[in-house]
């Protein structure tokens, strides 16, 4: 298909983007990103994407505004319970064979699976000797993951899941009800570091033991998945975990015979 | 009705399809008609309750001759095979012909949606492509194969007497003038005509 003009304009915005805020999109898979370009230039009262080209490059708050957009904040927790089983019943194991553990959860939004990884680490008796980092570009979703106050009304439709995924507790044993939410215990939070960190333009950090990514690479196009992947790699110790969400496979990248499938079906992948 | 198919110059190199409420049934019967070797991918969104939906490939595995399977995120668009969308995700169709995952707000309550996957499909095949409704009950696809045919592609719509739910079908038929609007035997006719223009 030839370029059209729609095209054209993404593609001038996300460079816009890139030279002004370092906020590096132009390597995020094309449909949905327009998709949401389109949304944000509904919602944002702009007559084309140029428009919002304008307004974004001359006002950082209208960028702000435009992020929260680009990003797709939707989450549960323990989302894809059989994941979350199979991460207790055949990764903990040999988790716990370490004195002390490193975890990252990259592209954690709002904080809704990191909170179920703490909880899933808690009751195995790990997340006192854990440091879990937890990643993001959108510092809102970060400040919302920070705080662990979820909609009380979400939080009890995630007592299933929890359940399935082999929780040992009840779910309401972790937060205190007020309001309309529900307000995770501290305690959870204790060692998490929360950073603002980009999968595209970033690079590693630190040593972990356990990459979680789920549903985040879906929106990369397959060169910034790759990019996604090196880190990841690079990140991890020799044999270390790494899950991603139920649909994603590193299979399509040249980093699948770099890792060997340890739970296929609920894509837990460990290094070789 | 099937005049603007005869005197197309363009080949078709992707169908899409997009069903609801009663659409198992629906599709079944119109993919049974394909010989094992149909040249052509299909790639279908059908609204069903989470926990069947996950189910569909397997279900129609046992009754196509063409090889079934249930999208994965970055998968490269293949001939002569059947994709479905894997329940809970938006499935796109990029520019360079492979698939895109995304978990999107719902669109007519629906994840994944027809509009998304028509849409997309329509961006990345242009007059290539041919899109289909079938039955339902929900307002999903209408926009989407408005989108196609916006894009020169070849639209068709089940036939809203013959369709379990007509309300589907019927939502598109207002909204963008179909190229065919065809029962099921009809439709299952043009499929086979495409891969033998």
């Amino acid at each position: 298909m030839e370029t059209g003009s729609i095209e054209i304009e993404l593609e001038l915005l996300m460079q816009a983007i890139y030279l002004k805020y370092s906020y590096d999109f132009r390597n995020y898979a094309g449909a949905s990103l327009k998709r949401r370009v389109l949304h944000a230039q509904q919602e944002m009262g702009c007559s084309s994407i140029s428009a919002l080209q304008a307004k974004v490059v001359h006002d950082p708050n209208a960028f702000t505004a435009l992020l929260q957009f680009l990003t797709v904040p939707t989450t549960e927790m323990f989302r894809d319970p059989a994941y979350f089983l199979a991460l207790r019943e055949q990764v903990i194991p040999f988790l716990k064979t370490y004195p002390s553990l490193k975890i990252w959860v990259a592209g954690c939004s709002t904080g809704e699976e990191l909170y179920s990884m703490a909880i899933l680490l808690h009751e195995e008796g790990l997340l006192e000797r854990s440091i879990i980092y937890a990643t993001d570009i959108n510092p809102k979703s970060l400040e919302l993951a920070r705080k662990g106050i979820f909609a009380l009304e979400r939080v009890r439709s995630y007592g299933a899941n929890y359940r399935a995924a082999g929780g040992t507790g009840s779910l309401t044993d972790y937060y205190t009800a007020a309001y309309e939410g529900a307000l995770f215990n501290r305690e959870l939070c204790e060692n998490i570091t929360f950073a603002d960190h980009s999968l595209a333009t970033d690079s590693v950090f630190a040593e972990t033991h356990l990459v979680c990514c789920r549903n985040v690479m879906i929106y990369f196009n397959r060169e910034l998945q790759e990019r996604a992947l090196g880190l990841f790699y690079e990140s991890l110790c020799r044999r270390g975990f790494l899950g991603l969400g139920s649909k994603e496979t590193i299979e399509f990248s040249p980093y699948a015979n770099r890792f060997e499938a340890l739970v296929r079906a609920q894509r837990i992948y460990r290094k070789i | 009705m099937n005049s603007s198919q005869k005197n197309r110059s363009q080949p078709i190199e992707a169908i899409v399809i997009g069903a609801s409420a009663g659409g198992v049934q629906a599709l079944l019967r119109l993919l049974q008609i394909l010989p094992t070797g149909f040249h052509l991918p299909v790639i279908a969104v059908l609204h069903l309750p989470k926990a069947q939906e996950s189910h569909l490939a397997e279900v129609f595995r046992l009754h196509v001759k063409m090889p079934v399977s249930q999208v994965q995120d970055k998968q490269r668009i293949a001939p002569g095979q059947i994709y479905f969308a894997p329940p809970d995700y938006h499935l796109s169709v990029e520019r360079d012909r492979s698939f895109s995952l995304s978990c999107e707000e719902p669109v007519h309550y629906s994840r994944p949606a027809i509009d998304i996957l028509l849409s997309s499909a329509a961006d990345a095949y242009g007059p290539a492509l041919a899109a289909m409704l079938l039955t339902g009950a929900s307002h999903d696809g209408a926009e989407g194969l408005a989108y196609v045919k916006a894009a020169g592609g070849l639209t068709f719509v089940q036939d809203p007497a013959e369709a379990e739910s007509a309300t589907m079908p019927q939502a598109a038929i207002d909204r963008c003038q179909p190229d065919n609007v065809l029962n099921l035997q009809g439709l299952q006719a043009a499929l086979l005509a495409m891969e033998n223009h």
